[in-house]
This record gives structure tokens, C-alpha cells and sequence, in this order.
């Protein structure tokens, strides 16, 4: 009986550890700890273009991460991206003539959305829009203008 | 003439043979979890012999295998200057393949191969039959318990091998090479996704578990009842259970990663 009842102990002892350890995993090495669940509010924004912007990808605020981007759809009739950014409730003082821009983290890091506060005295809520936007900047893009405006300055030398 | 295409025929008829077997071996195990639930102290006694006593050899290795993957990011990682995403290396493939995979290898040699020693001594030495001429249903009695702790043991000797490689990790990453202990876990907390890696590698753990106990009862069950046998079906067992684990890893991978 004693015997059983060790084996008992031990048996709840590995059973513990094994959930113990999957709560780990999901709490401490995943998201899951820093992902806000349904409280939050969503806005919109509209880009000429994301470059490689994914959904899941931060919104940050004085480069502090506020929400995430939780769509990104393409509106046929204007040609642009409408990204939906999912801000978390704590942030609800963002002011609604804020400017959003897309960033890179580093050379080849992520790409990531940041917000300017604008002077607005109304706040952003469900549902509005981040009328300001810059797009992402796309190398060969910049790389395209530098050699053309090289171009330009060889034609004025002649 | 025709002898060749007679061999490849019973070949045939001898594999499909197997096949059958296993799977009504299967469907008896399964129709057993029901007379199970009257009778928990059967599967404590297969959880302590399939799990706990797995468990040493899957926490040493889970920490040495997260130390050393620390060790051989930093270096790859520190050349390009990204030495901070050593936690996201680490985990990732910890959390996606090597917890998983890792630990099904240990589990078949550990766990596998004595239950299909243990089987085959059984049908050996006549204790299965015996059973049988008692009317108790051997498959449904031994084999079921087994298969149980089998499926339920293999997650969580899997979660235990991630959770400890990466500690492991941590400690060589940041006590060892100097990574920043901030960077270390934020990274990792911002790539690993609960969904999409940590879901994902629990999914594969199951499918690992179920597969590496139904080759060992199988082998067990039907081995050929010698001495030379039985340690015919245990070494079949192990080298059965390693291939079809890393066959279905890549084919689980390719599904569940592949987009």
C-alpha cells in the first residue's frame, strides 16, 4: 500500500512538471503573456504602400509597442492597403490627427508601424481612421531616385 | 520462373498482413479505455513506468541540447551581429522540432523498448495466455494502460525537454556568452507564437506518442516468443519508432509550417 501510494506521489509529481512545463512555454516563451485578449479598440489606416509589413507586427508610440497590426486588406478602387491596427485599451488617449508611419527595425530587421501624436484634443476610438500615413520605404525605390537625380546632375555639368 | 514475382507477392500479403494486425491490435487498445476508467490504479502503475522513470534522461538531455544550441547560435549569430535573437533561435527550435522529435527518440529507446521487452517476456513465459484462460481480455487489461500512459507521458516529457532546453539556453546565452537577459526574452516573447509554435509542437508530441507506444505494444504483442525474438522486436521497436517519428516530423513540418 505504502509502495502504491509512492508511486502515486511520483506520478503526480511528473504529471505537474509536464504542465508546469507547457504553462512555461506559453506563458514565458511565447506571447500569450503580452497579448491583450479582445480589450483594445481597432483603427484604420491607409498606405500607398507597406513594403513587407505583416499582420502581427508591432504599433508602437514613443517606441513603446501599443498594439499590433491585426489585418491587412487591399482596397481595389483607390490602389492602397488598409491596414487595421489593433491598440490596446490602456492606450486611449492617442490624439485621431496622429501620424503613422512604417518603420524598420534596423537594417534588416522587421517592419514595424509608428504612431506621432498629433495636437488633436479628441482621442482615437473603434472604428476611426489614421488619416496621415507614410509609406514603407522600399530600397530599390530610394536607391532609383539617387541614380536618376545623379543622372540630373551629369546633364546640367554638359 | 515465376518464383521472384511469388516472393514479391507474399511480401506484399505479409505487409498489409502487419498492417492489419496493427490496427485491430489498435481497435482492441481503444474498446479497452473504457473498462480503464474503472480501473485508474492500472494506468498510475504504466504512467510511473512510462513517464517517471523517463523523465531523468529527458531533463538532462532537454538541458544539455538547449545549452549546446545556445552555444553554436552564439557563434553563427554573433557574426552577423544579432546575437540578441539567440533566445528566438533557441526556442523556436526547441519548441517546434527538437522537443517534440528529441524527445520521442529517448522516449522509443527509453520507454519503447522496455515495453516491448516486457510484452514479448510476457507471451514468452505464457502469462498472456494465461490471462486468457482466466477470461481476462489481455489486450484490453495490459496493453490498454500501457498505450494510455504512453500517449498521455510523451507530451509532457516533450514540454519538460523545451522548458528545460530553454533555461538551459538561458543560463549558457546569458550567464556564459554575455547576451543582454532583456533582449534574450523579449525577442523570444515576441516571434514564438502560442498558436502557431507551441500548439503546433504539442500537436506533434501526440502524434509522436501514439505512434512510438502502438509500434512497441505491436512489436510486443506479436513477437516471436524466444529469447532471440524478443530482442529481435526490441530492437525493431526502436529502429521503427526513430524512423517514423522522423518521417512524420517532416511531414507534419511541411503541414503545419510549409505556407
Amino acid at each position: 500500500m505504502r509502495n502504491s501510494r509512492h508511486i502515486e506521489i511520483l506520478v503526480g509529481a511528473f504529471m505537474a512538471a509536464g504542465l508546469v512545463a507547457l504553462f512555461f512555454l506559453a506563458m514565458q516563451v511565447s506571447n500569450l503573456g503580452s497579448t491583450s485578449t479582445g480589450d483594445g479598440y481597432r483603427v484604420t489606416a491607409r498606405f500607398d504602400n507597406i513594403g513587407s509589413l505583416k499582420v502581427r507586427s508591432p504599433v508602437t508610440m514613443a517606441g513603446v509597442r501599443v498594439g499590433r497590426v491585426s489585418a491587412i486588406d487591399y482596397d481595389s478602387t483607390t490602389y492602397e492597403a488598409v491596414v487595421s491596427l489593433h491598440i490596446e485599451g490602456r492606450f486611449d488617449q492617442i490624439p485621431e490627427d496622429s501620424f503613422a508611419k512604417i518603420f524598420t527595425a534596423g537594417l534588416l530587421g522587421e517592419q514595424y508601424i509608428g504612431l506621432d501624436p498629433g495636437g488633436s484634443e479628441s482621442y482615437l476610438t473603434e472604428g476611426g481612421e489614421l488619416a496621415l500615413t507614410q509609406s514603407a520605404l522600399v530600397l530599390e525605390e530610394i536607391i532609383g531616385q539617387f541614380l536618376f537625380s545623379k543622372a540630373q546632375e551629369g546633364v546640367k555639368d554638359e | 520462373m515465376l518464383d521472384p514475382l511469388a516472393r514479391l507477392g507474399r511480401a506484399g500479403i505479409d505487409t498489409l498482413e502487419q498492417i492489419g494486425r496493427g490496427h485491430l491490435l489498435l481497435l482492441g487498445i481503444l474498446s479497452g479505455f473504457a473498462d480503464l476508467a474503472r480501473r485508474p490504479r492500472l494506468l498510475i502503475a504504466q504512467l510511473y513506468a512510462v513517464g517517471v522513470l523517463s523523465l531523468l534522461i529527458v531533463a538532462v538531455s532537454g538541458t544539455f541540447v538547449g545549452m549546446v544550441l545556445s552555444l553554436q547560435g552564439y557563434y553563427i549569430l554573433s557574426q552577423f551581429g544579432a546575437e540578441q535573437t539567440l533566445g528566438v533561435m533557441v526556442a523556436a527550435s526547441l519548441v517546434r522540432e527538437l522537443g517534440p522529435v528529441v524527445a520521442a527518440l529517448l522516449f522509443a529507446g527509453r520507454a519503447g523498448s522496455a515495453l516491448t521487452a516486457e510484452i514479448g517476456l510476457m507471451a514468452a513465459t505464457e502469462q498472456l495466455s494465461g490471462l486468457e484462460m482466466m477470461a481476462v481480455n489481455p489486450v484490453k487489461r495490459i496493453l490498454a494502460p500501457r498505450f494510455l500512459a504512453g500517449f498521455i507521458s510523451m507530451p509532457l516529457l516533450a514540454a519538460i525537454f523545451s522548458a528545460l532546453g530553454v533555461v538551459g539556453g538561458y543560463f549558457v546565452g546569458v550567464g556564459l556568452l554575455g547576451v543582454d537577459d532583456g533582449a534574450f526574452w523579449s525577442q523570444m516573447q515576441a516571434k514564438i507564437d502560442l498558436q502557431g509554435d507551441v500548439r503546433n509542437g504539442v500537436i506533434k508530441s501526440l502524434v509522436f506518442g501514439f505512434v512510438c507506444t502502438w509500434i512497441a505494444l505491436f512489436q510486443g504483442y506479436y513477437a516471436v516468443p524466444t529469447a532471440e525474438g524478443v530482442s529481435r522486436a526490441t530492437t525493431r521497436t526502436v529502429v521503427h519508432s526513430s524512423l517514423a517519428v522522423l518521417g512524420l516530423d517532416f511531414i507534419l513540418t511541411a503541414l503545419m509550417f510549409g505556407d
